[in-house]
């Protein structure tokens, strides 16, 4: 196979790059040593470190390690990242220059509001601009990643029942197809989960969820566009339902980017959002984090909102703490500030063009499916006909039966073609599914790649399954043994685990 | 109007052609027309900017920051500014790191995960626990996490902290525990030295039946809770899991919670590599003592674990017990966190790497001798410490009547402390923290303290 080839390092663990005790970093400490000494005396024997073996290295070692495993990594930088629900988009270099300017770096979280008024408006201005963006009258960026906002927006519910005397509302909807932290967020805030399914068009179910709610119905936790990336289509009739018992409804932001600047959350109905600044708005996933999350509220639901939020009251920029109905805090400080910072440039650098991401979002989406989904094995299941949003989901299923190549080796052998995989095997009401999500990012270049990707994968796996099976090959590793590493005997998550191994102890 | 971040804004046309549709607004014919928005949202400066522009725009706002270290700032609180190495800004800005997801593809995620992988490692030797994951979203985060896993794994309710526990973590913790149920018990410290009050602990912890005993150390006020074993006796005696908060920055001089009886570790990496970042973005550590597999299955968030190739040939690094995890085990799973704070746990890694054992030992004794040399200027300069009975390290609680209109003059000299702590601590409204680190010289405590002999002088005059 031609082409894409990862970086092959057989580097060690820093823990084995060298034997010898070396210096990485100059520390300033000889001027105080009698003070220290004194300061340590005063301690009892037990609280002193007795023993600490860490690797003491120096600087170019660690530099060269760490730059050798980031050539073993890969991201948008290097090609497409097709994660569907995770909207991995680019992430534009002056959002990243600018953000890490030291003046926000240095930036203490407790210097008075007076001292940080450039940093309050900016969190204020996104706020603001985050509101007219989903529809709603206040949002806040205190939340540190898109499940925190779920969890607060699950607590705000929850509270807002109780004040009203409602506290025995503990049932949360949730449709069969919806994020895995959905559910768990709304366990956290103590809900019970009431599945919904979807029915044949991708839309949830209308009599299902009548037969769901309740006195009982706190209140529905949806996306839409939804983990399909279809638009619920009867989203004023859930809301007219959901309301008709005494239910809210909660909105997951992780899949706005299809509609952002066409159809508004609140808008609706939705009473509270979660949105990931690091999805939608450009900051980037950092190999797992840190994001950033947004909660917002409308109506009688923001004077549940975690504090302090920023505000102005005119004359100058503050931290709100007076919210008498608050959840209290998710968080500590303010936030993960510098990713927000990144949100607050993408979208002043973008202005009223952000629409434009929605339309080449949905516009490239559909481009990839249409091509994509005609291939031998491949089906669609849900919402034949329809245009899909941000995503779109196909099964292997078909592929699966006929030649014994499911998902999983699809995605694999995308990998050996530079490509990342998309998200596969999920949502769980599709077999064998792709969930791909090319984003606004991607030229019609790459787009034709994925394609090509696709399609040279299927008609090999009819051909030639055992060729398929072989992937990746061109990655760093070959394919990695998922039961191995998680058998009981086995479970090594430090190195410790694997020196005791090694040396039979 | 296309924009150069999206390559096909500049084809719509093109694309729109091979869809076979003639306007955008097809694409959206399943959403209810009443909700289409008519108008564009008015969110930025209207028209998109220019680099040169929005560079600009975030210097002017920038410039609208009044403070200006004159010396490194004597801040404290939980986040004191720790020089962020060179080299850990470098490896955090290669974008194969920044620019990557969560390694849902681990063979082409290999150097993701390794740096992970040694990220937990390293911190267990530091905390001297089993495992650590792979990060929580921040050190108040971690607790949170911590207690509720205390309540799976022990099945009871209550907890217990101490009221020196960070103050913003306290209320992280009651966010997250009251709604379900779970009531938090705080024990009082004690005035003289500034730790918890072990008589008032042990009754209450003997009482209540915990889940979990949560103390900080060094705590808010900056002292030493030197009494871990003991209370590490106590919380056990009655069957309840010690969880410590440490920063790990200490590692080099303090013994590790985990080999002085602590169950859970918690922490945040703002002192180690992340740097302070206006409060976030940091990661939160949580690690486990664990020697009889009670805790493991229960663990919150992402698991970095060694494995082999299916063909057995090589090594790797994978996600592993996802079992726990939110998108296995949706509302039974231990945690709903996905995103989390992996890139400051790869930056955790290399600052840790970069110190070493020797490296940790030397800014240990660095904000040791500091601190103990800041209280000598301090205290001759007039200030008091609000317990004096205690050991500090790196912060140190003061008390002066007039402490706020001192802090009111340093700043007018380019000099920051605090923050007061009154409005956490009421009977300690005469208080502020002063912290410092490697970064301060002795000519910096000097000049502090010469300012504060200036303003006391001053007024008693």
């Amino acid at each position: 196979m031609k082409g894409f080839r990862q970086a092959r390092w057989e580097e060690p663990l820093i823990y084995e790059v060298s034997p010898d005790t070396k210096e990485g970093t100059l520390i300033d400490y000889e001027e105080f040593e009698d003070y220290a000494k004194r300061l340590l005396l005063k301690l009892p024997d037990n609280v002193r470190r007795r023993s600490l073996d860490i690797p003491s290295l120096s600087e170019v070692e660690v530099v060269r390690h760490y730059t050798k495993l980031s050539q073993m990594s890969y991201g948008v930088d290097l090609g497409p990242v097709p994660l569907g629900s995770c909207t991995m988009k680019y992430n534009p270099k002056i959002c990243e220059e600018l953000a890490s300017d030291r003046r926000i770096a240095e930036a203490h979280p407790y210097l008075d509001e007076d001292d940080v008024q450039g940093l309050l408006e900016i969190i204020y201005t996104l706020q603001k601009w985050l509101s007219e963006i989903v529809g709603m009258d206040a949002c806040s960026i205190q939340t540190p990643a898109g499940a925190a906002g779920e969890f607060a927006g699950a607590l705000m519910i929850k509270k807002f029942h109780a004040d009203s005397g409602e506290g025995y509302r503990d049932e949360m909807i949730i449709p069969d197809s919806a994020h895995g932290s959905n559910p768990a967020s709304a366990a956290m805030a103590g809900f019970k989960v009431v599945k919904v399914p979807a029915d044949p068009r991708g839309n949830t179910d209308l009599e299902a969820l009548r037969a769901a709610l309740g006195r009982r119905t706190a209140g529905i936790m949806l996306t839409n566009p939804n983990t399909l990336g279809l638009f619920e289509e009867q989203i004023l009739d859930i809301a007219k339902e959901v309301r008709g018992v005494g239910g809210l409804l909660y909105y997951d932001g992780a899949n706005l980017n299809g509609i952002i600047g066409y159809v508004r959350p609140g808008d609706m109905g939705f009473d509270v959002a979660h949105l990931n600044l690091h999805k939608t708005f450009t900051a980037p996933h950092g190999g797992g984090g840190p994001g950033a999350g947004a909660i917002c509220a409308k109506g009688a639901l923001v004077d549940y909102m975690p504090i302090p939020i920023v505000d102005y009251d005119g004359r100058k920029y503050y931290l709100k703490y007076d919210v008498p109905k608050s959840i209290g805090r998710i968080s500590w400080f303010y936030g993960n500030v510098v990713p927000a910072v990144k949100s607050f440039l993408y979208i002043a650098a973008l202005g009223s063009s952000i629409k434009e991401v929605a339309e080449v979002a949905v516009l490239n989406t559909n481009y990839v499916l249409k091509k994509v989904s005609p291939l031998p094995g491949v089906d669609l299941v849900y919402g034949h006909g329809r245009w899909r949003k941000h995503e779109f989901v196909v099964s292997f299923e078909k592929l699966y039966k006929e030649t014994g190549i499911g998902a999983e080796d699809v995605a694999k052998a995308l990998l050996d073609r530079g490509i990342h995989a998309p998200t596969i095997l999920f949502p769980l009401i599709v077999p064998e599914a792709h969930m791909v999500e090319v984003t606004e990012t991607e030229s019609k270049e790459n787009l034709d790649r994925l394609v090509d990707a696709y399609r040279e994968i299927v008609n090999l796996a009819y051909a030639n399954p055992e060729e398929v099976k072989k992937s990746p090959r061109n990655t760093s590793v070959g394919r990695l043994d998922t039961v191995y590493g998680n058998l009981p005997k086995n479970v090594a998550p430090a190195y410790r685990f694997l020196k005791e191994k090694r040396t039979g102890a | 109007m296309p924009h150069p971040w999206m390559p096909n804004s500049y084809i719509k046309e093109k694309l729109m052609k091979e869809l076979g549709v003639s306007s955008l607004l097809e694409l959206f014919n399943d959403v209810p027309e009443e909700l289409l928005l008519s108008r564009n949202l008015r969110v930025g400066y209207g028209r998109p900017l220019t680099e040169y522009q929005l560079t600009r725009l975030f210097n002017e706002l920038m410039e609208k920051n009044a403070y200006a270290y004159k010396l490194p700032p004597f801040l404290g609180g939980g986040v004191c500014l720790h020089h962020v190495p060179a080299t850990v800004k470098h490896v955090a800005g290669r974008s194969e790191f920044y620019t990557a997801y969560t390694p849902y593809q681990p063979e082409v995620a290999q150097g993701l995960t390794q740096a992970l992988f040694e990220y937990q490692s390293l911190v267990a030797d530091l905390y001297g626990v089993d495992v650590v994951n792979a990060s929580m979203y921040n050190g108040s985060a971690a607790a949170a996490e911590a207690v509720r896993l205390a309540v799976r794994v022990t099945r009871r309710s209550p907890v217990v902290l101490s009221r020196s526990t960070h103050p913003e973590i306290a209320d992280v913790v009651r966010t997250w525990s009251e709604p379900v149920g779970i009531t938090v018990n705080v024990v009082g410290y004690d005035g003289e030295t500034g730790r918890i009050d072990l008589g008032e602990l042990e009754d209450r912890v003997r009482k209540l039946q915990p889940a979990a005993v949560l103390v900080q150390t060094p705590n808010f006020f900056g002292v030493i809770e030197q009494d871990l074993a003991e209370i590490s006796r106590i919380a056990h005696d009655s069957g309840s899991l010690l969880i410590v908060y440490e920063d790990p920055i200490f590692a080099g001089i303090l013994e590790a919670p985990g080999s002085l009886g602590a169950d859970v570790v918690v922490g945040d990496t703002s002192s180690v590599g992340s740097g302070i970042n206006f409060g976030g973005p940091t990661a939160g550590i949580l690690g486990i003592r664990d020697p009889e597999g009670r805790l493991l299955r229960q663990l919150p968030g992402r698991l970095i674990g060694y494995t082999k190739t299916v063909d057995g040939e090589e090594g790797g690094y994978i996600m592993i017990l996802q079992t726990r995890e939110q998108h296995i085990r949706r509302e039974r799973a231990t945690s709903n966190i996905t995103t989390n704070s992996s890139l400051e746990a790869v930056r955790a890694a290399v600052y840790l790497s970069l110190l070493g054992s020797e490296g940790l030992r030397k800014i240990g004794e660095a904000l040791a001798g500091r601190t103990e040399f800041l209280i000598e200027r301090l205290v001759s300069a007039g200030l008091e410490l609000a317990f004096e009975k205690g050991v500090h390290l790196r912060e140190v609680l003061f008390r002066h009547p007039r402490i706020g209109e001192l802090r009111g003059f340093l700043k007018t000299r380019g000099v920051y402390i605090g923050p007061l702590v009154g409005r956490f601590y009421p009977e300690l409204r005469d208080c502020g923290l002063v912290c410092v680190t490697e970064v301060h010289s002795r000519e910096d405590i000097e000049t502090l303290s010469s300012l504060v002999r200036e303003f006391l002088g001053v007024s008693t005059s």
